[in-house]
Order: structure tokens, then sequence, then C-alpha cells
């Protein structure tokens, strides 16, 4: 398994998000995640300027195998999605946490980070999802 | 419980991502199921189906008892090794199972059935080979590899003793014949496959299927896993039992037509229905479909159609034709123009003949 970067936040629903130095939460989906789902052919990306709510389902990502919804992990408006994966969607298993970010959103409220999860926190919930 | 192969270990110890299918725990795959899938349409990959279930028969009137279990015609088998694919219908003309049959003597077939449904088959051919004398083995001694692409045979050909290698290379498509492999194993070896390439389906006795999956691996067969033959089988046309028909689907319902012999004088089970339904009109029939605009096609997704609502049986995204693809059953007639609803937004797709892929190649009009 690959190195989580330790200044991202997770749902337990395997989004990450990175905060961005301008307030902008930037989000994708881990690398345990798309190890799971395999080869990625499509995702149904976000309009930029809609308003999501943390924990609604706002993209969806899939796999030959299967469809998965990515819920947004914090509240506030998309202000940029990620147009590359249209062509290639195979970027999120090349580079789940990198070029494989799906959308980024300007957050509503700053507290909804306090709910998340930290990258050892994560990890230790895959560990335990493997037992 | 859940089942393992003889293979089980060599699965994870080549990292593969295992799952359970029909109780047994199987490789998924073993890193990229697309890879796995080209590897098949461009050279050669190996698939463990030892979880499939091999039931021999054996008596004096296992032909006749064969012209009554099954709704193809086992009359068809008259060479040594020639194999036949059929259905295995309940009286309704329902789908039990969908299989294959090798004429192995007069006194001697050799079934291979699905793992999934092995239990209810198991219990119904026994039920049925009663009134025949017939003996019903099952052969949990052996395993099974499918080896699958254009230079699979090769391969295999190249592990066989060398008195076998000009035999089993001139075996005709969808035969068998007996060889022995690397230090006398004993194979049964069929050019039978489900990926719509050429290759061989290879009976290996259990304690030596390491070894030979090792010495496949060794002369450069990749190991793919069942999500890659998934996708090749979807794009060779071919149907999945329990997806694509069941006990409540007739062969007429599932495009199997071709696989029935309504040949004179023989009574199979089922073909009283099957002869009421295809006089009565058959209700619904099974269409592929091929989605252009960006998207999956899954299992359970509706089709609407002029006649009324259909439902996505077996649907994927196709490797190699970089779109998805899929099998419906629709209300009979005109269908107009089709969509399917992916998430509540209807998209339109074509209906296409299938198989979707020939010889590694997209069929024309794909």
């Amino acid at each position: 398994m690959s190195e989580i970067p330790g200044d991202l936040k997770f749902q337990k629903s395997h989004e990450w998000v990175r905060i961005e130095d301008n307030g902008i939460a930037r989000v994708g989906i881990s690398d345990h995640a798309q190890g799971q789902l395999g080869d990625l052919v499509y995702v149904e990306l976000p309009e930029v300027g809609a308003n999501v709510e943390a924990g609604n389902g706002v993209a969806v990502v899939e796999s030959v195998k299967a469809a998965s919804d990515i819920y947004a992990p914090v509240s506030g408006e998309i202000v940029e999605v990620n147009d590359a994966l249209g062509d290639k969607p195979e970027t999120i298993n090349e580079d789940a946490f990198g070029d494989g970010w799906i959308f980024a959103v300007r957050m509503s409220d700053r507290a909804e980070l306090d709910a998340l999860l930290s990258a050892d926190e994560y990890a230790e919930q895959m560990e335990d999802d493997e037992h | 419980m859940t089942a393992k192969t003889v293979l089980n270990e060599t699965h994870r110890a080549l990292g593969a991502r295992m799952v359970d299918f029909g109780g047994w725990d199987m490789p998924i795959n073993y890193g990229s199921q697309i890879e796995e899938h080209h590897a098949v349409r461009r050279d050669a990959g190996m698939f463990d189906v030892s979880h499939m279930t091999v039931v021999d028969l054996h008596g004096e009137r296992v032909r006749d008892f064969l012209r009554q279990l099954v709704a193809n015609s086992v009359d068809k088998l008259t060479a040594h090794g020639k194999a036949l694919y059929t259905c295995m219908l309940n009286a309704e003309g329902g789908v039990i199972d969908d299989l294959i049959v090798y004429f192995l003597g007069e006194k001697f077939f050799r079934l291979v059935v699905n793992a999934a449904t092995r239990d209810k088959d198991l219990a119904w051919i026994e039920q049925q080979a009663v009134a025949f004398g017939v003996e019903v083995k099952e052969r949990p001694d052996f395993a099974m590899i499918a080896v699958q692409g254009p230079a699979a045979r090769d391969k295999v050909i190249g592990l066989l003793n060398e008195i076998d290698r000009d035999r089993i290379a001139k075996l005709a498509r969808f035969s068998a014949a007996a060889a022995q492999g690397p230090h006398g194993t004993p194979l049964f070896i069929a050019r039978t496959g489900y990926t719509g390439e050429d290759g061989f389906e290879v009976v290996v006795p259990e304690d030596q299927a390491v070894a030979f999956w090792n010495a496949l691996l060794d002369a450069g067969v990749k190991p793919c896993g069942l999500g890659a033959r998934d996708t090749l089988r979807l794009e060779a046309g071919m149907n999945l039992y329990g997806q694509d028909m069941d006990e409540t689907v007739t062969p007429w319902e599932a495009n199997l037509g071709w696989t029935v012999a309504l040949d004179q004088g023989r009574d199979f089970i089922g073909r009283a229905a099957l002869e009421r339904q295809q006089a009565a009109g058959v209700p619904r029939v099974m269409v592929g479909l091929v989605l252009d605009d960006k998207g999956v096609l899954r299992h359970g997704q509706k089709v609407l159609t002029a006649n009324g609502d259909g439902e996505i049986l077996s649907g994927s995204f196709a490797p190699t034709l970089e779109k998805a693809i899929a099998f419906a059953r629709i209300p009979a007639g005109e269908p107009g123009a089709v969509r399917v609803d992916i998430r509540g937004r209807e998209l339109p797709v074509r209906i296409v003949k299938y198989p979707f892929v020939k010889a590694g190649k997209p069929a024309a009009g794909i």
C-alpha cells in the first residue's frame, strides 16, 4: 500500500480532502479505494457553481466492476472539477492523492473539518476493515 | 463456508484480489482487470476455473439419458471427444443450468456445469438418472485451468509430451482429448472457452494443478481473474447463468434458441413447454446494446422501449471497444428508440447483433 499523505483529512467512505491556502478543499478518493474499485473507466463530475452539502453524493466513479458514489466531505460551492478525468479516468488509479483529484469546494463551514478523520485515523480504520 | 480451489495460495502469492464467487474464494484480478482482458485478446491468459463442477456419467444408457436431460441433441455427438453446449431445462422450459457435454464413449459422457448451481444440478441429474441406471459421479479430484488467447494453444502444446503435440495441435474446435503434460501429468484438453478467443480448457488432477499453473506462468501465460473473464465473455456474446438466464427464463427468451434441437421423437424435459411458448409467441427477447455516450451499462438498469420496459442483464464497460455494452431482456416487437435509465438520466442505446468482438477486434456494426 502507498503512503497516505499526512496533510489529508478523510471520510470513512474513502474520500480525501486537502485544504489549500485559499480556503479551497480539494477532494478525491484514497489509494485504498481505487485499489478496491479496480480499473476506473468513467467519472461523472458535478457542475461548477453547484452548492453541495457534506454527506451528499456529488460525483460517481465507475470501474469496470461497479459504480460508486462520491460523497462531499464538506459543504460549499463547487469551484473546480477535474475535466481531465473525462478522457483519462485511470488517472485516479495511477495517482489517487494527486492528479486524480475529482473536484474542489469553497467551504462554507470550516468547522465541518473537525468531523473528518486524520490520515492516521483513516489508516487505522482500513486496518480494522481488513480484520 | 467459503470453498477454495487448490490454486488459492498460488493466487494470493501472485497478489490477487480475492472475492466470493458463488461460495468460492476466487481471484477477481491480479492488479489490472483491463490489462488481463487485453492479454487474452492479444496473447494468452489463464483462469483458474476449478470451481466449476465436472460430472462423469457412466452406464449402458447414458446417451438415452442425455437425450431426455438436455435441450440440445447429444445425437450430434458421434466423434470421440466431441463437445456440445446445451441448456438443462425444467418441465416449464426454464433453464436450470447451461453446460458442456463431452462424448467420451457410448457408456461414458462428461458434463461440466456451473459452480454456483452445483448442488441443484447434481440433485436434478441424479434424480433423472435413476430411471436410466446411469451412475452420476462428481469429480472433485480435478482442477481446471482455461488458457485463452491467440497464443494460448501454442503455449499449452509446448508443455506437452512430444508424442502428443501434433495430435493436440490438430484438435478440432469444441473437441477434447487426453494428453500428457509436464512430468507425465495426465491432462484432459478441450478446445473450448468462455472468452471468444481460441484456446484450451484443461482438466488436471488436483495434486498436479499448481505445478501445471506454474509451468504455464513460466511459458509466459498471464494469470487473469474472474473480472476479465466476465468482460471477455460479454464481448464474445456469451451468456452468464444467473444473470442472463435462470429457471424463470426459457432459451427462446435468452437468445439460446440455437442450442435447442427440436429433433423428431425426442421428448426432452421442457420440450412441451418450449413448443407451447413458441406457438403462442415468445413475449420477451434478449438483445445486445451499445452505449455510445459516456457511462456504463449495469445489471438491473431499466431499458425503455416502445413496447414497455425491459432490463439490463449483463452490462459492463467493454475494454476492447472502450465503451459500455450489455445484454438486455425487452418486450418482443419493434422496440423503437431504445433508452437506458442511468441514475435518472435517459441515455440512448443502439440494439446490435452480437458478438460485440470477433477475433480480438470490434465486430462489424459495433
